[in-house]
């Protein structure tokens, strides 16, 4: 017998079916499936060169795929793309372009505005509800080079939420920050998850990846394990993912002993 | 002295329309691919001149803007199906391009009204005396309405002015990251190709006043002086249009004076006022690094 919603089953934010992809022929992701569940944080996680920022511009279409595809909602990306959002890694951003904070944010609105159309009062008043959001908004007539890194990207993060999608995905937020901009990431991430939208992260931390995220997907050049963390954040798991670089797992497992020490002292 | 105005008029137009592409080819950070239109440009004005017969304004910007996308379509063909480094590619195809060029204006060097010093370095001073006359000539009922020159380049200049002021936002977007345009569902080749025909239609109309080498001075120059100095993308388009059109007035001043090209002069001055910015910008971080000691 079938479930009896199994019809009425909203399709996934994001389904990965059989994603491929080379670079200078080069493997550098081979056969990756998975589907996220909606209204979660969910890390993409890996070690350098394991194709996890590849896999999040495959899924973009910002990179060619060489077989496989991606569905968002059900839909192909150009039916749904206002309602996906992206952010790129903060090095791939021209920092001296010459641009204030205010007009990065608005062309989060771009998408949805006609060739000739300039930003309403509606798409500034969004884009300056945005910047508030991230506490940006004594920023906002600066250049973007005039800010530190940690600003650069909340400035990035405003731009995406100006943008009012309901997936978003976000290359390595948390590379480079200050603390203040790491809480104002969580801050932002614990209200979109209120408002039931769907986050996917490429996330290098392995310290943080079981506070900050409530599903991950293991990558390594093929997809090694993806589900709820507290079902794939093993060490069996670890080792197939980050397997063959020992001290760096050595070093792993005692940053993870000693994150669960300070968390027991934590509740105490 | 009428003349010296339509040399001017002229000379601030092309400025103003190099200026403009120029602030577009500066942060897609493709200078080398605006170096690389205005030379092969040449075979598409040759080409369309030997083919239809005409020096008619359109035949000319068709054949340069086919040449000019295909210039920059086939460098990139090359960058990825070739592994070539991408500057490579676009310097093996646009000397190509403008050596065929070359070799067919010699060639055809009876039928052409082209030489190949003129195209090189222009001469503006020849501007007035080919002038288009509307109406009939020997009756003398027409009357003259100025160089052909002027108002090829007027043409272009309203049609990038325009094409700017139209697609700011989506020009601005892909200008400042390519990808994330992309992610907006904006196309982003569409947009690459529309940049190339302005660039082509802009060099090959300032071809009679400048000529091929010094447009992408034109091109270069006055945007990367903005680029210095300008702190948002309206800012850096007023300004590199202001350093042009202070290059052409001092250019022309010199070239009085000195008695010597005036496009040439003007590029110099273009390349003086961008040192003199920076000099500028250099004093000025000097005296900040210095203020918290005077300050002790």
């Amino acid at each position: 017998m079938k479930q009896p919603n199994s019809n009425t089953h909203t399709p996934s934010p994001l389904s990965v079916q059989h994603l491929s992809m080379r670079y200078h022929h080069k493997p550098v992701l081979t056969d990756v499936s998975f589907e996220i569940p909606e209204g979660k944080t969910i890390a993409i996680v890996g070690p350098n060169g394991a194709g996890k920022s590849t896999l999040l511009k495959g899924i973009m279409g910002l990179e060619p795929n060489i077989e496989g595809q991606a569905s968002f909602f059900g839909e192909s990306l150009d039916k749904k793309r206002q309602a996906i959002a992206y952010v790129p890694q903060r090095e791939e951003i021209d920092w001296d372009f010459p641009i204030n904070v205010l007009d990065v944010v608005l062309m989060g609105r771009h998408g949805q505005l006609k060739l000739w159309q300039r930003p309403s009062q509606l798409d500034i008043d969004i884009a300056e509800q945005a910047l508030k959001d991230l506490k940006m908004w004594d920023f906002k007539n600066r250049q973007i080079s005039q800010l530190s890194g940690g600003q650069q990207q909340r400035v990035f993060l405003a731009r995406a939420l100006a943008q009012q999608a309901t997936l978003y995905l976000m290359d390595e937020p948390f590379a480079g920050v200050d603390v203040a901009t790491e809480q104002a990431i969580i801050e932002l991430f614990k209200e979109l998850k209120l408002q039931g939208k769907t986050i996917v992260c490429v996330h290098h931390d392995l310290n943080t990846v079981g506070e900050y995220f409530d599903w991950i997907i293991f990558i390594n050049a093929r997809l090694i394990a993806a589900g709820p963390v507290e079902e794939v954040l093993t060490k069996e798991n670890l080792n197939k993912t980050y397997g063959g670089r020992l001290s760096l797992l050595n070093d792993l497992t005692e940053q993870m002993y000693r994150t669960q020490l300070n968390k027991a002292h934590d509740t105490d | 002295m009428t003349n010296d105005i339509w040399i001017i008029a002229t000379a601030a137009l092309v400025a103003a329309s190099c200026a403009l592409v120029g602030v577009f080819l500066i942060l897609r950070r493709q200078a080398l691919i605006g170096d690389a239109i205005s030379h092969s440009v040449l075979l598409g004005i040759v080409l369309a001149y030997l083919i239809t017969d005409s020096r008619a304004l359109p035949i000319m910007l068709g054949g340069a803007v086919i040449i000019g996308l295909l210039t920059a379509w086939l460098s990139d063909s090359l960058h990825r199906v070739g592994k070539l480094q991408s500057d490579a590619s676009i310097g093996i195809i646009f000397t190509l391009f403008f050596a065929i060029g070359v070799i067919l204006i010699s060639l055809y060097a009876g039928q052409i009204d082209l030489d190949q010093e003129c195209v090189l370095y222009g001469e503006i001073a020849f501007v007035p005396f080919d002038t288009i006359y509307i109406g009939n000539l020997a009756a003398e009922s027409g009357f003259d309405i100025g160089p052909r020159a002027f108002w090829g380049i007027g043409i272009v200049f309203t049609i990038v002015l325009s094409s700017i002021i139209i697609s700011f936002n989506r020009l601005k977007t892909i200008a400042f990251h390519p990808s994330l345009a992309l992610s907006l569902g904006i196309n982003v080749i569409f947009w690459h190709y529309f940049l190339m025909t302005l660039v082509s239609m802009t060099t090959v109309a300032s071809f009679d006043a400048v000529g091929a080498i010094l447009v992408v001075a034109l091109l270069v120059i006055p945007a990367s002086s903005a680029y210095l100095v300008a702190r948002s993308l309206k800012a850096m388009l007023w300004m590199a249009v202001g350093y042009s059109q202070l290059a052409v007035l001092i250019g022309y001043a010199l070239a009085f004076w000195l008695d010597s090209s005036i496009s040439a002069s003007i590029a110099v001055s273009a390349g003086l006022l961008l040192f003199v910015t920076i000099a500028w910008q250099q004093v000025q971080s000097q005296r900040r690094q210095r203020q918290p000691i005077d300050s002790l």
